[in-house]
């Protein structure tokens, strides 16, 4: 889907982007990771031409977006920042609206898109859909925001620290609803974030930038249990990264099947952190598993998760 | 949502507790006694130019109105001693208002009974007394409006109210015998030209000053090199005083017109309409640019990241975001220009721009306080309109665009 080859970007003196190249296959959930000034927010910008590339060529599905007016090539990449944007002398719907009202969409099927992206994001289209932004909380200002970026349906999503100004629950419920959205419409997605936690939860890939070059690029699990070099090591963390293991892996993968055991099944997408937790908030060594209708599958103990 | 009540609620509150609630009004309530107790309410002269006897509030009016203001002006100092609520705020504005009216009614009531006895070419004019309590009694409507938090609406019927109320008195001949109205008469169309000129003089200056000074706002918005030197030009050209302005541009133009003859043909000369215009311009110049300016560059710079970020023009970000979000500080500014236009053009008649300076210094060259008055009056009425409709519009605006 996206073809970066061999980007650089200089402010002044300063190389932030270093002769960088990554290739996000189409669906991908790919995660730039890494500490402020290591040139993540800027591969990004240059993705949707925000900021324009001092060497190297960008594709998108092919197609170099050097050759594509920045305006139209904006219109097909959905956005969404951490400082939200909305504009504040404008309803949600209008805010919402934006990119299908440039692309002159008629109104109808503007009003179907964002009714049908509110009941996407959870708020009921009757009481938000007139709403100014400063009316609603932080997390649904963001929920608008990624509701706006997805509004004329575009292929490809970019998110630069979306979730970092909300406050840990709100987010938490944000990842949940991305995720969700992700399996959903299949759309790839290129996110940007500092948050190792919140880059487990959400990648199929994650590339972590150092000094604008990618120090590594893999599965969660992978950088987790291989890291390339001890920078990586260091940057996802040594201390408590036995947590962190257990929260890329599911409850799929260690559930004893047809086994049974007492209480409130957890569903098999669970994480095993998240079982862990389960497990020691009920005292319970051993717990039931369900499949997403709901069916018990089998259980899951509390030897399985050191395996 | 469930609301705890606050420690001052939850305390049983007396009925009637003695205390000062309301300084502003008691002040008020004060000096308008002071100024009534001192001073005369009008003044009884032989001819307009020399001044008149002062004659106070009891001795020149009815029995009748003036105990009706004394009993409004201790209702109004009873008021300051009542908790206040929205009752109290409302009845206060009600009693200020009826007082205002009363004295008008008064002051004309007055010199009616004084002119019955008096020579044709005696004035009975105003004096300090009126003055200070019609003064008074604005400001406690004013402040009233304000700790009841008035809307636009409620505001608007206030003033209409009053107007309406004056109008009622005016046009029932009740001030026909002060020596205002028969200044007035005696220059009734006149007067009305002036009142035309005075306004157009203001429209085409801060026509012109938005014309020029809101594209050079964006341009020192979206370029800060250019901010020093443009406002340092603007700066200085506010600290001119206005009359040495007008004074200063009779040779440029003189000079231009001596170049340029045809130029004359379109009313270009060294005095009138266009140095008054010119100068009033230049003054207007740096409130348009500084609010243009300050209201750009207030508009969260994250909206217009995400209007790039999903593929708006420059131009529709402009138009469609910044314009808009700047939009109530660009019109305060306009309306800052505006309420200084209309006191600055008073005196452009001074380089014969006519308007309602005219009436100021003719009445300044024959000492004649009532002709000045009659100059100053209605451009102070002009001023406070003009405020007061840009407020409401500012206001409208900002609900509009909630924000």
């Amino acid at each position: 889907m996206i073809e970066i080859d061999d980007v650089t970007k200089n402010y002044g003196d300063r190389r932030v982007v270093d002769r960088l190249s990554l290739t996000v296959p189409a669906g991908d959930f790919c995660v730039l990771l890494g500490s402020s000034g290591c040139g993540k927010s800027t591969t990004l910008k240059m993705i949707n031409r925000l900021i324009a590339a001092d060497a190297g060529t960008i594709r998108i599905a092919g197609e170099d977006i050097g050759t594509v007016p920045a305006e139209a090539l904006r219109r097909r990449i959905g956005y969404a920042i951490q400082s939200i944007g909305l504009f504040p002398h404008w309803t949600v719907e209008d805010n919402i609206a934006t990119v299908p009202r440039l692309l002159r969409w008629p109104r109808a099927r503007r009003r179907a898109r964002v009714t049908e992206l509110l009941e996407m994001f959870r708020l009921a289209p009757a009481t938000y859909r007139a709403k100014y932004p400063h009316q609603l909380s932080g997390g649904e200002q963001q929920r608008v925001g990624v509701a706006r970026a997805l509004a004329a349906d575009p292929e490809l999503l970019l998110m630069d620290e979306p979730f970092g100004a909300v406050d840990p629950l709100t987010r938490d419920d944000l990842q949940g609803e991305l995720a969700r959205i992700h399996r959903a419409t299949k759309k790839t997605i290129v996110f940007v974030t500092h948050d190792i936690e919140e880059a487990l939860r959400l990648a199929t890939h994650i590339a972590v930038m150092q000094e604008g070059r990618i120090a590594q690029l893999g599965a969660p699990l992978d950088i987790l249990e291989h890291p390339a070099s001890d920078f990586v090591a260091d940057f996802v963390g040594r201390q408590g990264i036995g947590l962190k293991l257990l929260s890329v892996r599911k409850i799929a993968d260690r559930m004893r099947p047809g086994e049974i055991a007492e209480g409130e099944p957890l569903s098999l997408d669970t994480s095993l952190r998240d079982a862990l937790s389960a497990m020691t908030t009920r005292r319970s060594d051993r717990l039931p598993v369900c499949d997403a209708a709901g069916r018990r599958v089998g259980a899951i103990a509390l030897a399985d998760l050191v395996r | 949502m469930t609301v705890l009540p606050s420690p001052a609620a939850r305390r049983p509150a007396p009925l009637l507790s003695i205390g000062i609630h309301n300084q502003v009004l008691l002040v008020v309530v004060l000096v308008a006694s002071v100024a009534v107790a001192l001073s005369g309410f009008v003044g009884d002269a032989p001819n307009r130019l020399v001044s008149g006897r002062p004659i106070p509030l009891w001795a020149a009016a009815a029995i009748l109105p003036t105990t009706g203001i004394a009993a409004l002006g201790a209702a109004l100092s009873a008021a300051c001693l009542v908790r206040p609520s929205r009752p109290l705020h409302c009845a206060v504005a009600v009693l200020a208002a009826a007082l205002l009216l009363l004295v008008l009614a008064a002051a004309g009531q007055a010199a009616s009974l004084l002119a019955q006895s008096a020579k044709p070419a005696s004035r009975i004019s105003l004096g300090p007394a009126f003055w200070v309590l019609a003064a008074c009694a604005a400001l406690a409507v004013g402040d009233a409006l304000q700790r009841l938090g008035a809307g636009i609406v409620v505001q608007l019927v206030a003033v209409t109210g009053l107007a309406s109320g004056m109008v009622l008195l005016a046009a029932s001949g009740t001030f026909d015998a002060l020596s205002l109205a028969r200044e007035f008469e005696i220059r009734h169309q006149v007067f009305a030209d002036a009142v035309v000129r005075h306004m157009i003089l203001v429209g085409a200056s801060v026509g012109a000053a938005a014309a020029i000074g809101f594209p050079l706002g964006v341009a020192t918005a979206r370029r800060p090199g250019l901010q020093n030197p443009v406002f340092g030009v603007l700066n200085i050209l506010q600290t001119i005083p206005s009359i040495a302005l007008f004074g200063l541009l009779i040779v440029p133009l003189s000079a231009l017109v001596a170049a340029v003859p045809r130029l004359a043909a379109y009313g270009v000369a060294g005095i009138g309409v266009t140095p008054a215009i010119i100068a009033l311009v230049l003054y207007a110049l740096l409130p348009v640019v500084r609010n243009t300016s300050v209201g750009l560059a207030g508009v969260d710079s994250a909206a217009i990241e995400a209007g790039r970020g999903m593929g708006m023009s420059p131009g529709q970000i402009f138009r469609e975001i910044e314009l808009p979000l700047a939009l109530p500080v660009l019109l305060a500014g306009l309306r800052i220009v505006t309420v200084q236009a209309i006191g600055l053009a008073v005196v452009a008649a001074l380089i014969g721009a006519g308007g309602l300076g005219t009436f100021v210094f003719e009445g300044l060259g024959q000492y004649a306080v009532d002709l000045v008055l009659l100059g100053a009056l209605p451009a102070i009425f002009l001023a406070l309109a003009a405020d007061f409709l840009l407020q409401i519009l500012t206001t409208i605006l900002r609900r509009r665009f909630a924000l």
